[in-house]
This record gives C-alpha cells, sequence and structure tokens, in this order.
C-alpha cells in the first residue's frame, strides 16, 4: 500500500512542470456541481486556490462551503450516492483520476471538532507517519517533534508525550491535530471550521498558528466566524446557497464587496 | 404536573403530608422508587439464587470439602463426587467455541459496519438475529444429524492424517466429542458477537475514521487501525456475553458432546459439561449426597461464571488504561 502511495506520488509531480500551469496555483475547481443523491448542493464553482496563501470560504449554514472542501481531498467519497461533476486540478492534474490515498497524503484535513485518536500524543502524531510507511522509532521521534514545534505545541507536551491524547485541553487537541495532519507533509492543508468547539484565547493561538505555517503549506478555512476570515486570510470566498457568490482578497470581499449578497451577509443583515 | 406549581413551592421545605403527596405526582419520587425496586430485586434474586444452592449442598461439601473441585471420579454408585471433570469440559468447551466464533464473529461484524452497503447489513443482521432466537434444542439436533456425521467422517479423519501428531487429535474417533461440543456452542454464540459488535463499530464516531483516511489510511487501515481499536471494549464486551452464554448452554451441548466425565487433551475423545450434567442426572438421582453433589455442581458453575466474568472485567481494565482514557 505504501508502495502505491509512493508510485502517485512520484507520477503525481512529473505534469506539475507543464508550463500551462502556473507555480503560484495550488489547485483550482472549474465548473464544479455536487450532488448529493438526487440533490444538488454546488451550482458550478470555480476557484483559485494560490500556493503559500489561506484561502477562506465563509456562508450562511447549508451554503456548500463544507461541502465544497471536502471535494478538494474527495473525503465526500464516505457518503454514499455523493457525486461531484466538473474539474478539479491539483499542480495541474485532475484530482479524480488520482489514486485517493494519494490525494488525501497531499491534501491534509482538519476538522470542526478536534477529533485525536484514543492513543498518547506521540502515537496520534505518529500514525500518519507509519501510515505512509516510516517505522524507524529515531526518524518518527524526530518527526513528532518537528510536527509538534510546528503546531506550537511542542513546549506544552514535551514532558507527556505518552500520555493520553485525551488529557489535553480541547485547545491542545485541535493544535494536536494540526500537528497530526502536517506530520505527513501535505502540500495543502484543509480546515473545516477549526475553532468552532474553542475558547477566544485557544481561537487566537489557532489562527496565530495558521499564519505563521503559511510558509509551509497551502491553507484552506470553512469557517462561518467573518472575523476570523478577516483575520487570517488573503482571499475570501463568499458561498451562498451552493454558489460561489464572490470570491477575491479578503480586503476587498470586506472593504468593498461587488454583490450585494455578500454585503448583507457581511454587515450582518442575514446568515 | 399540568398546573405547574409556581416556584415558590419548590422553595418551600416538604413539612406536610400533602406537600409529599404533592411531590409524588411530580413523578421523580415514584420513579426513583420504581427504578430502585427493580434493580434490587436482581440482586435479591441473585443472593437468593447463591444462598438456595449453598444450603442444599451442605453434605458434599462437608465429606469432600475444597477436593471436590479437584476430584476426577464422579461415580454416583461408590457415592464418589468430583467435579474437575466437568469444570475441565464446561471451561474447554466453551475456550473452543470463543476460538473459532471470536474471529468469524468480528470478522462478520467489521464486514457489515464498515464495507457492506447498508441495506444488505441491515437485512443481513436482522437474520443473524434471528438465529439467536433458534432454540437450543435445535441447534443440537442438527449438531447430531449434520455436524457429528460429517466431523466422524470426513473432519476428524483428516485432522488425525494431517495434524494427528498434535496430541488435540488423537484417539479414537466417535463423533460426538468435546469438538462437536465447541462448534455447535461457536455456531450458538456468534449471533450475539456480531450483532453488539456491529452496534459497537457502527458508533465509532466518523471523525475517526476521516482522521485517519485524511491522512493517507486506507479504508483498511482506517478500519483495523483506529475503528476496531476505537470500539475495543465494546467488542470485549460482546464477546463476554457470549462466552457466559456458552459457560451456561445446556441442551445443544449435552446432545453432541458425548457425556462423559473424562478429562482428555483430545479434542475427539467425549466430554461433559456442568450444565449437561445437572439436566441429565438430576432427575434420577438416588439419594441425597448424589442430589446434593449435582447442587453443588450448580454452585460451582456460578462461581466459574464469576470468575471468569471479574477476569474479563480486569482484562478490560488494564487495556483500556495501556491505551487511553476512552472518550
Amino acid at each position: 500500500m505504501v508502495k502505491t502511495t509512493e508510485e502517485s506520488r512520484s507520477t503525481a509531480r512529473a505534469p506539475a512542470t507543464t508550463p500551462a500551469w502556473p507555480s503560484d496555483l495550488k489547485m483550482r475547481a472549474t465548473g464544479l456541481d455536487f450532488y448529493y443523491g438526487g440533490r444538488q448542493a454546488l451550482y458550478s464553482i470555480g476557484l483559485q486556490i494560490l500556493t503559500g496563501r489561506i484561502t477562506a470560504l465563509i456562508g450562511p449554514s447549508g451554503c456548500g462551503k463544507t461541502t465544497f472542501l471536502r471535494i478538494l481531498n474527495r473525503m465526500y467519497e464516505t457518503v454514499p450516492h455523493a457525486r461531484p461533476e466538473g474539474e478539479v486540478f491539483l499542480d495541474g492534474e485532475d484530482i479524480f483520476s488520482l489514486d485517493v490515498v494519494g490525494l488525501r497524503r497531499r491534501v491534509g484535513m482538519v476538522f470542526q471538532k478536534p477529533n485525536p485518536f484514543p492513543k498518547s500524543i506521540f502515537d496520534n502524531i505518529a500514525y500518519g507517519l507509519r501510515v505512509n510507511g516510516m517505522d524507524r522509532h529515531s526518524t518518527l521521534a524526530e518527526a513528532v517533534e518537528r510536527s509538534l514545534r510546528r503546531a506550537a505545541l511542542w513546549e506544552e507536551v514535551k514532558d507527556q508525550l505518552h500520555k493520553s491524547a485525551y488529557a489535553l485541553s480541547g485547545g491542545q487537541q485541535q493544535r494536536l491535530c494540526i500537528a497530526r495532519a502536517l506530520a505527513v507533509e501535505p502540500e495543502a492543508l484543509l480546515l473545516d471550521e477549526p475553532c468552532s468547539a474553542l475558547d477566544p484565547i485557544a481561537t487566537a493561538k489557532i489562527e496565530e498558528l495558521l499564519f505563521n505555517l503559511k510558509d509551509l503549506c497551502t491553507m484552506v478555512i470553512v469557517t462561518h466566524n467573518m472575523q476570523q476570515a478577516a483575520r487570517v486570510a488573503d482571499y475570501t470566498g463568499f458561498f451562498l446557497m451552493g454558489r460561489l457568490i464572490e470570491f477575491n482578497k479578503t480586503a476587498v470581499i470586506f472593504k468593498t464587496p461587488a454583490r450585494k449578497e455578500t454585503e448583507d451577509y457581511i454587515t450582518g443583515r442575514f446568515g | 404536573m399540568a398546573s405547574a406549581p409556581t416556584t415558590v413551592d419548590h422553595v418551600r421545605p416538604p413539612g406536610r403530608t400533602w406537600e409529599f403527596i404533592k411531590r409524588l405526582r411530580r413523578g421523580d419520587e415514584v420513579a426513583h422508587l420504581i427504578t430502585l425496586l427493580a434493580a434490587a430485586s436482581i440482586i435479591v434474586v441473585t443472593v437468593m439464587l447463591v444462598y438456595q444452592l449453598y444450603t442444599n449442598s451442605t453434605l458434599p461439601r462437608h465429606k469432600f470439602g475444597f477436593s471436590f473441585f479437584l476430584g476426577k471420579t464422579w461415580d454416583p454408585v461408590s457415592g464418589e463426587f468430583g467435579a474437575l471433570p466437568f469444570i475441565f469440559g464446561t471451561v474447554v468447551s466453551s475456550a473452543l467455541a470463543l476460538l473459532v466464533a471470536v474471529p468469524l464473529g468480528v470478522g462478520a461484524a467489521i464486514f457489515l459496519s464498515e464495507l457492506a452497503p447498508p441495506r444488505i447489513s441491515n437485512v443481513t443482521t436482522f437474520v443473524i438475529e434471528l438465529l439467536a432466537a433458534v432454540p437450543s434444542v435445535i441447534y443440537g439436533l442438527l449438531g447430531i444429524f449434520i455436524l457429528v456425521p460429517v466431523l466422524r467422517k470426513g473432519v476428524m479423519p483428516f485432522l488425525k492424517t494431517t495434524l494427528g501428531f498434535l496430541p488435540f487429535f488423537q484417539g479414537p474417533i466417535y463423533g460426538v466429542s468435546m469438538l462437536a461440543g465447541g462448534l455447535v456452542l461457536a455456531v450458538m454464540i456468534v449471533p450475539f458477537i456480531i450483532s453488539v459488535s456491529r452496534e459497537v463499530l457502527m458508533a465509532v464516531p466518523v471523525e475517526q475514521r476521516e482522521a485517519a483516511l485524511a491522512m493517507g489510511a486506507t479504508k483498511w487501515e482506517s478500519t483495523w487501525q483506529v475503528v476496531v481499536p476505537f470500539a475495543r471494549v465494546g467488542i470485549m464486551a460482546s464477546v463476554f456475553l457470549a462466552l457466559a452464554r456458552a459457560l451456561g448452554e445446556t441442551m445443544a451441548v449435552t446432545m453432541v458432546i458425548g457425556n462423559d466425565p473424562r478429562i482428555s487433551a483430545s479434542l475427539f475423545a467425549p466430554g461433559y459439561t456442568i450444565a449437561a450434567v445437572i439436566a441429565n442426572e438430576f432427575t434420577e438421582a438416588t439419594g441425597d449426597l448424589y442430589l446434593e453433589a449435582l447442587i453443588e455442581l450448580g454452585l460451582v458453575l456460578f462461581l466459574l461464571t464469576i470468575l471468569i466474568n471479574g477476569l474479563a472485567r480486569l482484562v478490560i481494565i488494564a487495556t483500556t488504561q495501556k491505551g487511553a482514557a476512552q472518550g
């Protein structure tokens, strides 16, 4: 299995150098529709995700922003009868023709509720590494420390790596989940309302962390907290009823939105 | 309840009977009392059961003492009673059943909860749960007419020629045997394991599966390394539930196990279980000592069940602490 992942990775890298694909572009969706069984959830989404930037997706509940996010690493496949139509590219390659395991290895995900495994802190982070074929303890230990440092959690947990992850606070658990996702060194990280279960202080820590991770990987964050989008994101997309209403630099979206719906939403007139 | 009392009524200490009745009508006290009685009745029945088993087995307890547990001879004619062959038969047949039923049951549960389409999973589970309702005498008959001949003509000779160097597969072949008893028990307990394990596996939060998948784990890696360990305690509980059933099963076992109180390493040899000997010999027990020895066997079975369940508890506690606290 590990071999397949690596093979798909090496073949995956080759076309990335084709001149047609701009180097500052990480992912691109064009004409993307999405269906849950017979119900259409997304209508013709077109969106570009730039390398090394944070892209925020905002909009009221049920607008399709999480659905869109879960297409980017094909996590929608866990839902029966879910079906996308259209194209999504990662470094110039169609993600629907990639090996799904390899794709998720390249495009990591952090979830709404902190979801550590019922294992020790160390094993939580080592899990992804072991799955991807790393099993020498010394290399594992290094990688675990590196990931925890990147997630700004190392200083808090370095003396209790073998304690249960459930002993950590909610905010620490979420940073552990970020560290776990970073451990396999993904090119892009998808964050699905990562702060919705956290208090303001823990939220601030995560936001600072995301800001510092920008050099390391491209991030897409779904949030229903508009201030959060304004604080952390370089680009923001506004979703409404399955459509991408507006997409632009965050400053533009929040200061001079082009569309009436966007303005109504960010000024709190609905949603 | 209908006419909501004002908050002042809540604050006032209940001094009068009227006040008490009024509170009763709110239901809390009634519910508390009824559920307490329900719980207490279980304890009372258990205590009475042990008391009866204990007081009605005075004769053999005084005559044999502790050696009742270790005695290998069961000879009603000469008045010599030892429980060891029955303890052996009960433990070995149940262990054999678990050996077969646990991989089968957990495997099926994983398939039904993780891999099968929901509709197929639900239909199959319904059928499997029906199996749990089949009377044990039916399993016994199937054992006698189908399993035992197949064992005698096919499986046992094959095992003897291929694995005959092992002490488990030696000796004369009768068909009725410890192996037959264990296999019939396995078939009987597998539905419990499948049904409970499936429920537990399906209760594992979807976030756990997705966390593993999001790191590039395959479906199987996510299932085997994340979902199953998360559900481990529940799966063990299903196994112990099944074990309790196996230890106490009477009818089906006595029909195929051979009913011969001997201790043999070979699974081809007949055996006897505690429940089976009580059922078979109780009506014909002549003399107080014989009768009371059988009652003491009942006490032994009770103790055995407690011992095994206690060990099971310890295993759960130990493994839970080693891994991590369940969330």
